[in-house]
């Protein structure tokens, strides 16, 4: 397939929006660069701030690891960067451990794996690959760049004050939030978390409306929903989990400003505290509880969808195979996002809820073990009997198959509630989430930045580097995680400065040496990511034009799309996006915009009867004259 | 100096990547000429996967089967028997899943790894197979879940009526313990009563606070359901002692309860584990603050006997505290005297005059 644009059939009337469009868009280095309402442009912006995010993110972490690792060890060498959370003896603060804490989860939950990796994704694919000139909304889609951009900058800023960043955990649960006499955290740093919160909220709602309605209206012409690449329906049905469940979250933000500042008692009831007894009574921490995870599980499904939808694509393309079950993955994305609203309680089992809830949450909650265990078997075989080439990419898939497979599992000892009581707030629940939701999102982003970024930057990245940090990391990951569950079982709570302080947590001084050790190596391994990352941008071998031989629309742009994307007109398809090894065909690969009139060899029985309705409608498009340079 | 050498050996790591990486990149330059689809690198991979399979199953296996002990915690109550039980039925129903599935997966990476003269199979659905993986997860899920939610209801039952009752109060950060006395009531209280020594808030207009009396450690007697009556004072703190698997918030403003039978005493689990230093704790599970990880109270699980014997030496708080005589209303007086065991203090007080 030469280059494959001889083949391209491209939707009437686009042509002339196209030309439009591009009237404005030669702008200058800030209309470009910066305020750019081009969804491209949008995308490598969040993947920039998620990436210097993640590392200082993962920062937090080795800070707060070597604490673990090496109990009061001396940390003096940090006082330049930490000043007086470091005392006298070298130690470490342990209010300021529990900010840092604190800090790493907000970040690497929100302004990671949720702002990064949908931002990131969500923009640059959706429109490339449904055939869309752009999001429905550009101007929306920089404002929801900058108020993420914003929040980031308050959450930065709030590293920084005095008296410490948010400590009260990433949940930020009251009365510990909303009393600053509790800790020093809960003062200006709580203020300013719930301040960026509030940014990035807005943020994420601006971005999710312009993912649906691009999606709904923008698909070009042949692109039905049921031949939607997977990534698609995954950041499709992210956006709709997203806007559905952040506003409860404003909500019980906003409720938790009126208390720490306007005297309300939603959430605070009878407490004495720093020799006083505060004047609120009749509010309910479970109140608070009951909103944040009403957003806090599905925020687990909007990290963790993207990188399964990232997974399939990547996937199929590199086991040369169509996705096994392309319906039910679809149904069981479909399912985990309905029943994602109906489990939340299920991290409140011993919070002093209702035991008759709990037994309802529970049978809910092993409810969605049954479509994640589907998508499991289904890339499984999507690798049964493929053609593997082992991309960058297709290594993260596979990790990342791995991964969701041992956190998964560890699910269904959390969602019992019997099991729960022992391991809720242990180090198992650490090692689940981490590899879970953590990993697996980490992976799916990794494995979506090797895959496209020949087509971000027209560049292809070093595969031999994308090697060794995939086994760096996926080994790394391993070690750290996995020996955290043989700590939860033996009981380990978790958000603990120290284990040394009580003999019977005193036995795992060498496995917490040895995870904290894999840790630094872990987080120093994504170094070579970082030079890959930047070095391919500008000395990385040139792009060819659909470097995986990968059938979705936007490998049909050219080496550097400009804003609008294509050219020409906007391509038709005619068929899914899984069309691998189809028998017969003369390439392993047909991709979308291929009709089924071009390939009478391979079509099947079906295929030949949507061949007439095909035909018919290309007869009012003059399909014989391909823009394509 | 430990953090100066791990940076070090980070910056030599990126070093010798960096050498390493140049050098591979001038050999591929020297024989880019041959335009294979895959490079050798493709089999490499597909073994480091067979690699990794086998590692991992080793360090796995090893670790789970030499540190058994380690990681795993006796069982002090009756129910954490059956929650033990549910944990390990699904640790034998994920495991084998777990191996089953990761198996396939690596083994497929390997054995699928792309050659030139094969193509893949073109194998979009199948929806029998579809069927039998969606159903047969449902009904091991299902099966799960109906064994943990009998447990579930089991332990979150109401408690007994002849359950020893004690309070449990969370603070920053300590726990504060007060047992009913001879009534069997715990006397009402008011978080605005609390002061520097009343630190419950008890509430001397209700008799039943006469006789209540607090304790430094948390004796309770083998055998006998106990109720913790659990509440907080300033912020959430969640009582844990994981050897009787339980947990349990302590939420200001909201008392929560947790009812169970501890089933070995501290000098049995002595004996058991073979450690003179054995102690059950209460632990706090939910973040509170600085000192949350040093939220511990010992535990003293004792013969009844000894329980019964240990409670009569227990003086009522008030008695300890005859300041606060002042707060009891004065037609209840007479009462507190008597019930906090005032009046046998002034008995022996004056006897002891006498002489
Ligand atoms: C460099 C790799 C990482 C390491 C070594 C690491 C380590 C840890 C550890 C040890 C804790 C528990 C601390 C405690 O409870 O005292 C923790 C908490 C947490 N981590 Fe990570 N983590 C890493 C990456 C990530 C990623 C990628 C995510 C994204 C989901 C993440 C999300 C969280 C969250 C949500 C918490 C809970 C924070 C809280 O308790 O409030 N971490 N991390
Ligand atoms: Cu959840
Ligand atoms: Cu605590």
């Amino acid at each position: 397939m030469a280059t494959g644009n001889d083949q391209i059939y491209y939707q009437e009337g686009t042509e002339g929006q196209h030309v439009h469009e591009e009237e404005h868009h030669h702008g200058n280095f800030i209309t470009t660069y910066i305020f750019s309402t081009d969804h491209k442009m949008i995308a490598k912006q969040y993947l920039f701030t998620g990436i210097m995010w993640a590392f200082l993110g993962g920062l937090l972490s080795i800070i707060f690891r070597l604490q673990l690792g090496f109990p009061g060890m001396d940390m003096s060498f940090l006082k330049p960067i930490l000043g007086g959370w470091i005392n006298e003896t070298g130690n470490l603060d342990p209010t300021f451990y529990l900010a840092l804490v604190t800090m790493h989860g907000t970040i690497m939950v929100f302004f990671v794996l949720t702002a990064g990796l949908s931002g990131t994704f969500s923009n640059y694919l959706i429109p490339l690959q449904i055939g869309a000139r752009d999001m429905a909304s550009g101007f929306m889609n920089m404002l929801s760049y900058w108020f993420f951009f914003l929040a980031s900058m308050v959450m930065l800023y709030s590293l920084f004050i005095e008296t410490g960043p948010a400590a009260g955990g990433w949940v930020v649960y009251p009365p510990l939030s909303a009393l600053p006499q509790a800790i020093p955290g809960s003062g200006t740093g709580m203020t300013l978390w719930l301040v960026a919160m509030v940014f990035f909220i807005v943020s994420q709602l601006m971005g999710g409306i312009n993912y649906i309605s691009t999606v709904i209206n923008l698909r070009t012409k042949g692109m039905s929903f049921s031949r939607l690449p997977l990534t698609i329906w995954s950041f499709f049905l992210t956006a709709i989990i997203g806007l559905l469940s952040f506003p409860v979250l404003f909500a019980g933000a906003l409720l938790l400003v009126f208390d720490r500042s306007f005297g309300t008692s939603f959430y605070l009831s009878e407490i004495y505290i720093a020799g006083e007894a505060l004047p609120n009574v009749g509010g309910s921490p479970l109140l608070y509880q009951h909103l944040f995870w009403f957003l806090g599980h599905p925020e687990v499904y909007i990290v963790l969808l993207p990188a399964l939808g990232i997974t399939s694509e990547v996937i199929a393309t590199n086991a040369r195979k169509p996705i096994f079950g392309y319906r039910a993955m679809v149904g069981s994305m479909i399912g985990i996002t309905i029943l994602s609203f109906v489990v939340w309680a299920h991290h409140m089992f011993v919070s002093g809820l209702n035991p008759f809830l709990g037994s309802i949450f529970m049978f809910l909650t092993l409810i969605i073990a049954v479509p994640s265990a589907v998508k499991v078997f289904n890339y499984l075989t999507t690798l049964w009997k493929g053609n593997l080439i082992f991309t960058p990419a297709m290594l993260f898939s596979i990790g990342l198959v791995s991964l969701f497979i041992s956190g998964g599992l560890t699910g269904i000892f959390l969602g019992n509630a019997a099991i729960d009581i022992q391991l809720h707030d242990t180090y198992f629940v650490v090692a689940h989430f981490h590899l879970v939701m953590g990993s697996v999102s980490f992976f799916g982003l990794m494995a979506g930045v090797y895959h496209w970024f020949p087509k971000m930057y027209g560049r292809m990245m070093d595969n031999t580097l994308g090697y060794i940090h995939f086994w760096a990391t996926f080994v790394g990951v391993y070690l750290v995680f996995f020996p955290m569950h043989y700590i939860g079982i033996a009981g380990f709570p978790r958000r603990y400065y120290s284990f040394t302080a009580f003999d019977p947590f005193n036995a795992f001084v060498d496995m917490n040496m040895f995870i904290s050790v894999a840790a630094i190596l872990t987080f120093g391994a994504q170094a070579i990511f970082a030079f890959n990352f930047f070095y391919s941008m500008f000395k990385g071998k040139k792009a060819p034009a659909n470097p995986w031989r990968s059938n979705t629309l936007e490998w049909s742009t050219p080496r550097f799309p400009e804003h609008g994307n294509w050219p020409g007109a906007i391509p038709m398809v005619y068929r899914w996006p899984y069309d691998y090894s189809k028998p017969d065909a003369k390439e392993d690969f047909i991709p979308q915009y291929v009709p089924f009139s071009a390939t009478p060899e391979s079509n099947l029985p079906h295929e030949e009867d949507t061949y007439g309705i095909e035909m018919e409608g290309e007869e009012t498009k003059k399909m014989d004259e391909p823009h394509a340079k | 100096m430990f953090g100066l050498i791990v940076g070090i050996g980070v910056i030599l790591l990126v070093v010798i990547i960096f050498t390493i990486f140049r050098i591979l990149k001038l050999i591929n330059v020297a024989r880019s000429s041959n335009k294979k689809r895959v490079s050798s690198s493709n089999k490499v991979n597909a073994t480091l996967m067979l690699a990794f399979l086998l590692g991992a199953a080793g360090l796995f296996t090893w670790y789970s089967v030499a540190e058994y002990d380690k990681y795993t915690i006796p069982i002090g109550s009756d129910h954490g028997i059956a929650v033990d039980e549910m944990f390990w039925i699904t640790m034998l129903a994920t495991g084998i899943v777990f191996i089953i599935t990761q198996v396939l997966l690596f083994i497929f990476a390997y054995k699928y790894r792309y050659q030139e003269d094969k193509k893949a199979l073109y194998y979009p659905d199948n929806s029998k197979l579809e069927v039998v993986w969606t159903v047969v997860p449902a009904i091991v899920l299902a099966t799960l879940v109906f064994g943990g939610w009998k447990v579930w209801t089991d332990i979150t039952s109401k408690a007994p009526e002849d359950a020893e009752v004690v309070e449990v109060m969370g603070y920053q950060f300590g726990w504060a313990l007060r047992y009913p006395g001879e009534d069997g009531n715990l006397g009402n209280y008011d978080y605005r009563l609390i002061d520097a020594e009343n630190m419950w808030g008890m509430d001397f207009t209700d008799k039943a606070s006469f006789d209540d009396f607090t304790a430094t450690e948390l004796h309770i007697p083998k055998g006998k359901p106990i109720l913790l009556k659990i509440r907080a004072r300033d912020v959430l703190h969640s009582v844990y002692i994981p050897e009787f698997r339980l947990k349990q918030d302590a939420v200001p403003g909201m008392p929560t309860r947790f009812w169970f039978v501890p089933n070995k005493t501290t000098a049995e689990m002595k004996d058991e584990l073979n450690n003179p230093d054995f102690e059950y704790n209460i632990f706090c599970a939910e973040v509170c603050g600085q000192g949350h990880f040093a939220m511990r109270l010992r535990i003293v699980v004792e013969e009844p006997e000894d329980y019964q014997a240990w409670k009569t030496t227990q003086k009522s708080w008030l008695q300890t505290k005859p300041d606060y005589l002042a707060k009891v209303p004065q037609n209840l007086k007479e009462v507190a005297i008597i019930s906090s065991g005032m009046d046998n203090d002034k008995v022996k007080n004056s006897e002891a005059n006498n002489l």
